[in-house]
């Protein structure tokens, strides 16, 4: 199938969750309602798409959208060749998502890290916990309103 | 805003009467900083949880506060022991996003060092897995190699490892006059090196003991963790970008893909054993595509301040003598380096000295709130790492910095499975299997 | 202190025999510890100087070589090591995130390890050549030769 038939075909099997479909700088891309990530993913995953690896997932603020956070996933196919990104944004007062645990093993690592980043939380995920920041740390540095320099030092610093 | 941190569920589920170790994260078979700890019934691993982050250093962050030009210099630290992959994965994908077109030579340089790098990358990485087996002599030897391989990127690109030589548009200045020299002591010193670390690691009982039918990991488990690269062409899975999306020069160029059988520690040490006899080719037949040498500096040329006094009034053409340290990108080799583009590469010095486009073009480009300007929108891109896909999402608001700025690191995914690899083995499974997934900090924990 | 011949020479042979048979606990998180790979293997080799030998553990180690970027979240376990070796112990730092916290200026990354442990030599560079560790080395191994018995319960606290 071409990318375009890949997307026409999205398009017509989900047609009220694809807000938008299209190949912006050569990438496919669909955007989709947060509601019918499982569903999408489940069949994107399954023949005749077969976009069996989860290459990555992350996180983009936009604090002056309503919907503050967009996810954007990254999914390939190894027999087809070819890459496909899924987008879905959430407002910050209901910052959750359903979790893809059950569909692949390392999107447990990637969610923690998303909700490290980011505070964006998954449901049904087994260990929802900080992967890169220590204990104690507070907040989601990769949000734009956490200062680059705002440091918490775990132990008091010595002048040197 | 508090968070609660749970505590760890390895806590939570570790029974009384087994013994807790903590492995890491200063530890001489971590490789940098990781933390591994350990649940063990004698010396069985019942159970175990990894812990990363002790080398995050807010990669992704700081590149949002820096300009497009500047934050190559970042780039550079995230897979350390192949740093000119990581380059050119972030020049490629602002090219993909300016449409910049990269001329010939510039590919073929790129590929060249690239595969210079993935090489010292296995180098390393297998030297250190060997090491921590006992193998104290493959490591030597190993790093006699490696310093070959970075004698010919130093002779070009005047550093060592963290070069940042491959720019956006080009690479920074053509090879050395005298590279096919060192590119060929190189050549044939690492492949001596090969040679006898295939003598003394393959056959050898201890080091079989120690790999074959250890952490072996199946196709579909590999997939569903997202593993690529090494890794994953160790399970039989036949996937690397070079081949699958070429880029740079890769299709013109004859190399194979080496796929490993059972996906145990074994495997992952061949299979990187024989990927870097193919880069070896890749190098050789890259040499042969770059028939003409640069010309190197003019010696009899003027000094810049002359040229720039007389371009004041009128332009003679007699050629301006630069600084030693601008080697290589004089103007009469940039065209072949650089792209064309005057908004996204640094013009060549004797324009920025002798005309006023030149000197605005220069000034426009390094000038705060200036410089480089791409396009709204999003761009993923991928190239082949010396561990696997290793791909950058870039999202760009119109400005001079990154929106957000996202690496896909393939060690993540890979060491994301180290927890059910080991699990029921004993502890000392741990140290090669862990060597053989090259776990690199700055790519893990960026 | 009081200088006199025996106790000069005593100082003298004591430092001579601390400094040519350091023991160092290579801390190695970053990319430094690629160059720290090359000054400890064949082509620069380490043990010329006399420091040739890695223990792994700090209560076997003299001198910690503290090489790449300390974080916030590795600070303690520095800071743990360090506690835990025995005097007489150096710290060089090694690197330009060791030194000052380098190219990173953020949240994640401390701005020099002196904010955590005293250090003896600063070693800059991003990353340092293997000769330039060897010089930071070898810089030390002047700074122990110089320094007499008894400094360290003067000088140095935590």
């Amino acid at each position: 199938m071409e990318e375009k038939d890949d997307l026409s075909a999205l398009r017509a099997a989900w047609p009220g969750d694809i807000l938008d479909a299209g190949t912006p700088f050569g990438d496919a891309t669909i955007v989709i309602r947060p509601a019918a990530l499982l569903a999408v993913m489940g069949a994107l995953r399954a023949a005749p798409y077969s976009y069996t690896m989860l290459l990555d997932l992350t996180v983009v603020d936009y604090p002056d959208r309503p919907e503050r956070f967009e996810l954007v996933y990254h999914l390939l196919s190894i027999p087809r060749n070819r890459r496909i990104r899924i987008k879905l944004s959430v407002p910050e007062s209901a910052s959750v998502v359903a979790s893809l645990t059950g569909i692949w093993k390392n999107a447990e690592w990637l969610e923690r890290e998303a909700f490290d980043m980011f505070g964006v939380r998954f449901e049904g995920h087994p260990y929802m916990k900080r992967l890169f920041m220590y204990d104690g740390f507070e907040g989601h540095p990769l949000r734009k309103d956490y200062g680059l320099r705002h440091r918490q030092p775990p132990i008091p610093l010595r002048k040197p | 805003m508090q968070d609660p941190s749970p505590p760890t569920r390895f806590a939570a589920a570790a029974r009384p009467e087994s013994l807790l170790i903590n492995m890491g994260p200063s530890h001489p078979a971590m490789h940098g900083t990781i933390r591994i700890m350990l649940e063990l019934d004698g010396e069985r691993i019942l159970n175990s949880e990894v812990e990363v982050g002790y080398l995050h250093r807010g990669f992704e962050k700081t590149c949002e506060a820096r300009t497009w030009f500047n934050l190559l210099i970042y780039t550079d630290r995230l897979n350390y022991v192949s740093p000119l992959i990581n380059n050119l994965g972030y020049a490629m994908t602002m090219e993909k996003m300016l449409g910049l077109a990269v001329p010939e030579r510039a590919q073929v340089i790129r590929a060249l060092m690239s595969e210079v790098s993935r090489v010292s990358d296995h180098l390393t990485c297998l030297a250190a897995m060997a090491m921590e087996c006992g193998a104290f002599t493959a490591f030597l030897y190993t790093m006699k190699a490696r310093e070959f391989l970075w004698d010919v990127i130093e002779q070009t690109s005047g550093a060592r490892m963290t070069t940042s030589y491959i720019r956006i548009g080009g690479v920074r200045a053509d090879l050395h006059p005298d590279y096919a020299a060192h590119v060929a002591k190189a050549l044939v010193e690492t492949r001596k090196v090969l040679k006898d670390v295939h003598g003394l690691l393959d056959k050898n009982k201890i080091f079989l003991n120690r790999t074959r039918d250890v952490a072996v990991m199946s196709q579909e488990d590999a997939i569903a963790y997202g593993w690529t690269g090494p890794c994953l062409r160790s399970t039989g899975v036949r996937y690397d970008v070079r081949k699958a999306q070429p880029y740079l020069v890769y299709d013109r160029v004859a190399f194979d893909v080496p796929l490993g059988e059972r996906g145990d520690n074994f495997d992952r040490y061949m299979v990187r054993m024989l990927e870097m006899e193919q880069s070896l080719r890749i190098v050789e037949q890259c040499v042969a595509l770059l028939p003409k040498a640069a010309p190197g500096l003019t010696a009899d040329g003027m000094p810049p301040a002359e040229a720039i006094t007389e371009a004041r009034r009128q332009k003679s053409g007699r050629p301006i003598r630069l600084s030693p340290n601008l080697e290589g990108s004089e103007k009469a080799v940039s065209k072949d380096i650089m792209a064309a583009d005057g908004g996204a590469v640094i013009p060549p010095k004797e324009e920025t000295y002798t005309s006023i486009e030149g000197l605005i073009t220069h000034f426009k480009f390094f000038m705060k709130g200036h410089g480089i300007r791409p396009p709204k929108g999003e761009v993923y891109f991928a190239v082949e790492g010396g561990n696997g896909e290793l791909g950058f999402y870039i999202v760009s608001d119109g400005t001079d910095r990154p929106y957000r700025l996202h690496l896909r690191g393939p060690c993540f995914h890979i060491v994301s499975a180290l927890e059910s690899l080991i699990k029921g083995r004993l502890i000392a499974d741990v140290i090669p299997t862990f060597g053989s997934m090259n776990m690199i900090g700055g790519e893990l924990d960026r | 202190m009081a200088g006199n011949f025996i106790t000069t020479s005593f100082e003298a042979m004591l430092g001579w025999g601390r400094k040519y048979s350091l023991f160092h606990y290579p801390f190695i998180t970053a990319c430094c510890g690629m160059e720290y790979m090359s000054a400890a293997c064949a082509h620069f080799d380490i043990d010329r100087f006399g420091a040739g030998w890695t223990r792994f553990s700090p209560r076997q180690a003299d001198l910690i070589l503290v090489v790449g970027t300390i974080t916030q979240k590795e600070a303690p376990i520095l800071k743990t090591v360090y506690e835990q070796m025995a005097e007489p112990k150096w710290v060089i730092a090694v690197g330009a995130c060791a030194v000052s916290g380098g190219i990173y200026d953020n949240y994640a990354v401390v701005q020099g390890i002196d904010q955590i442990i005293p250090v003896d030599i600063f070693v800059p560079g991003c990353p340092p050549r293997p000769e330039m560790l060897l010089e930071g080395l070898l810089t030390l191994q002047d700074k122990i030769q110089k320094e007499g018995h008894d400094w360290r319960w003067k000088k140095k606290t935590t």
